[in-house]
């Protein structure tokens, strides 16, 4: 039997930051200012259900789009010369050199009033605004988080044994039999990743909302931010059910491919 | 082998991890000793735009070793001296965040006969309302709130909090996104005094509020700086050193003071209860009140300074004659401070706040 010592660094920084402040949250959570049983914070998070379905459905949408966007781009990738997909797999990851925020601004600048996009559009006669709405947010998400959609579809394809493809075509499928009976089914394990990894961060995230939304746009991790400032018991509330949704959504993701594929 | 090396890696694990939670350890003192400050990001004058670097100052004259640290909220000060066992020795939280350190416990009295700089201090801003008798605080800046307006949008020079309600300006109004300035602001409209304030005026207030929102482009803090200095937006409420420095930017904004009176702010320089460094505190709390000194960090931070020797003698008339940076007596007698909310009152507001912006 292998030794499972030098996992033990690991287990103990899984404790320490990881196990523990989750059950603090939880604790935090079932009590009151006080610190006695009650399960009030619950209550008042419940008046926070529309910005928990407006945060998931925007979630939801931004990780569809991305995975249109991304899968025939992964396919596309797969089926270059090895040298170009290194060349382009590069190329998809540069931006995230670049801190999260400074991106976000130059979206700023490029959507904003009289900023180039509208500029060019409104010679073609188009005038309309271009941030401060949910739109702007999902396009922000979308950006963000393409990479993660892309690199684990591309992952698991560009593994696909051609051999595979060569036993499809020998046995009379044509490109798009191939295509539907044995790369898309061997595929789903690198998108069932990539939802995952999209669609935990955007449920969560904040930022975007804030800097390219308008006044409808609270997510859910600003409230949870903002509660957090002078009531932490509903903000751990919040937190806790936030988590048990990822999970349950996790769960979902669960039953449609393999156990290995969840993050 | 292999036992002892996870031993160790474990050891070394748990003892970084812990050395992280108490904070700044003092393993690098200078001949002195040492002075741990927290501060607001971005909050003295650190040697650009050709001004003193302070705290480098500071060392040189004392020897003592200044840790310098940073916050973005008060309440950010608040849960790292309530929740965690780091040892500050000087922190400069505002007005209403004193009045809460106060009343819990957590200031030590200071000594002012080592603080002799402090008879440079405005009368104004001597008895501060959240510490009536002048045991625990020493003045560091203060100001106003105001609007900053884009004259290419608001035809006329707004004289009330009312121009942040205007329906011209729908989707052009940029609004605090901070309970306590908002919920101020709308009190102000209601008539009512936000100093003690009760759970009815937050209701009232946070109905004023929740007629504003259709109109508002955003709820903005720092993000007031792009909007406004890029002409995205008509106008929006901010503070009055911030104003100062959006307008250097673009030459179409311009400032307006509510006639009748804003909220007056200030942050002030405290010795927490945590202190193991007392007297060097106190030294550097001196330091910090050296006229030259104080108007050093005034060139920085475009926030008044309550130092009556600086603004006498090392301030150029530009600053002292803009009424925006330093109002008249006659108007801070209008402007009210926000202290003595009970902390009740204060969750009950942010929770409206928060309600406000999630319908």
């Amino acid at each position: 039997m292998k030794s499972r010592k030098p996992s033990i660094p690991y287990i103990i920084w899984m404790l320490v930051f990881t196990m523990i402040p989750i059950i603090m949250i939880g604790f935090t959570a079932f009590t009151d200012k006080q610190g006695n049983f009650s399960l009030e914070p619950f209550t008042k998070a419940f008046n926070y259900s529309e910005v928990f379905l407006k945060s998931l459905w925007i979630a939801l949408l931004s990780t569809a789009i991305c995975l249109v966007l991304a899968y025939p781009l992964a396919y596309l990738i797969a089926g270059m010369k090895h040298s170009t997909q290194n060349t382009v797999i590069m190329l998809l990851m540069i931006p995230m050199w670049m801190n999260f925020l400074l991106r976000i601004y130059a979206w700023i600048t490029l959507l904003q009033d009289n900023g180039p996009i509208d500029m060019a559009l409104s010679l073609l006669g188009i005038n309309a605004t271009y941030i401060g709405n949910t739109g702007a947010v999902i396009l922000g998400m979308v950006y963000e988080y393409l990479p993660f959609m892309v690199l684990p579809i591309y992952t698991v394809m560009s593994k696909i044994d051609p051999g595979l493809i060569e036993a499809a075509q020998d046995l009379g499928s044509n490109r798009f039999s191939v295509f539907r009976r044995v790369i898309a089914p061997l595929s789903v394990p690198g998108i069932i990743s990539g939802i995952t990894m999209v669609f935990v961060p955007s449920a969560s995230t904040f930022l975007v909302s804030q800097y390219l939304g308008g006044t409808d746009d609270i997510m859910i991790g600003d409230v949870i931010d903002k509660i957090f400032w002078t009531d932490q018991n509903t903000g751990s509330a919040i937190s806790l059910i936030l988590m048990i949704l990822i999970f349950v959504f996790l769960i979902i993701m669960n039953l449609f491919g393999d156990e290995e594929a969840i993050a | 082998m292999k036992k002892i090396i996870s031993i160790i890696l474990a050891a070394t694990l748990a003892a970084a991890s812990a050395a992280g939670l108490s904070g700044c350890g003092g393993n690098r003192g200078g001949n002195e000793g040492e002075v741990n400050v927290y501060n607001w990001g971005e909050y003295i004058a650190n040697g650009e735009d050709d001004l003193m670097d302070v705290i480098d100052e500071f060392e040189n004259e004392t020897n003592i070793k200044v840790n310098y640290t940073t916050y973005e909220t008060n309440e950010e000060l608040y849960n790292m001296l309530k929740n965690s066992n780091v040892s500050y020795d000087v922190i400069i939280p505002s007005d209403y965040m004193i009045s809460k350190l106060i009343e819990e416990d957590m200031l030590l009295e200071l000594n002012y006969d080592n603080i002799p700089n402090y008879k440079y201090i405005m009368d104004r801003f001597k008895k501060l309302d959240c510490d009536p008798e002048s045991k625990y605080t020493v003045c560091y800046s203060w100001g106003v709130t105001a609007m900053i307006y884009d004259k290419t949008k608001v035809s006329k020079k707004p004289t009330s909090w009312e121009a942040l309600w205007d329906k011209n300006l729908r989707g052009q109004i940029l609004m605090f996104n901070n309970n306590r300035d908002a919920m101020a602001i709308a009190m102000q409209l209601c008539g009512i005094n936000p100093s003690n304030c009760t759970k009815e005026d937050v209701d009232k207030a946070a109905a004023k509020l929740r007629e504003q929102k259709p109109l508002l482009k955003k709820y903005v803090m720092d993000q007031v700086f792009n909007e406004m200095e890029n002409g995205q937006s008509a106008i929006a409420p901010y503070y009055a050193g911030d104003i100062v420095t959006m307008m250097d930017v673009n030459e179409n904004l311009d400032y307006a003071m509510p006639v009748d009176g804003a909220n007056l702010f200030y942050d002030a320089m405290c010795i927490p209860a945590c202190s193991k460094n007392k007297e060097n505190a106190e030294k550097f709390i001196n330091f910090m009140q050296k006229p030259e000194i104080a108007a050093e960090n005034f060139k920085y931070l475009c926030y008044a300074t309550p130092n009556k020797e600086a603004y006498d003698n090392y301030i150029d008339d530009e600053y002292k004659n803009n009424e925006l940076i330093f109002p008249s007596d006659e108007y801070l007698d209008k402007c009210y401070v926000f202290t003595n909310v009970s902390d009740e009152v204060y969750s009950y507001m942010q929770e409206q706040f928060v309600n406000i912006q999630a319908e």
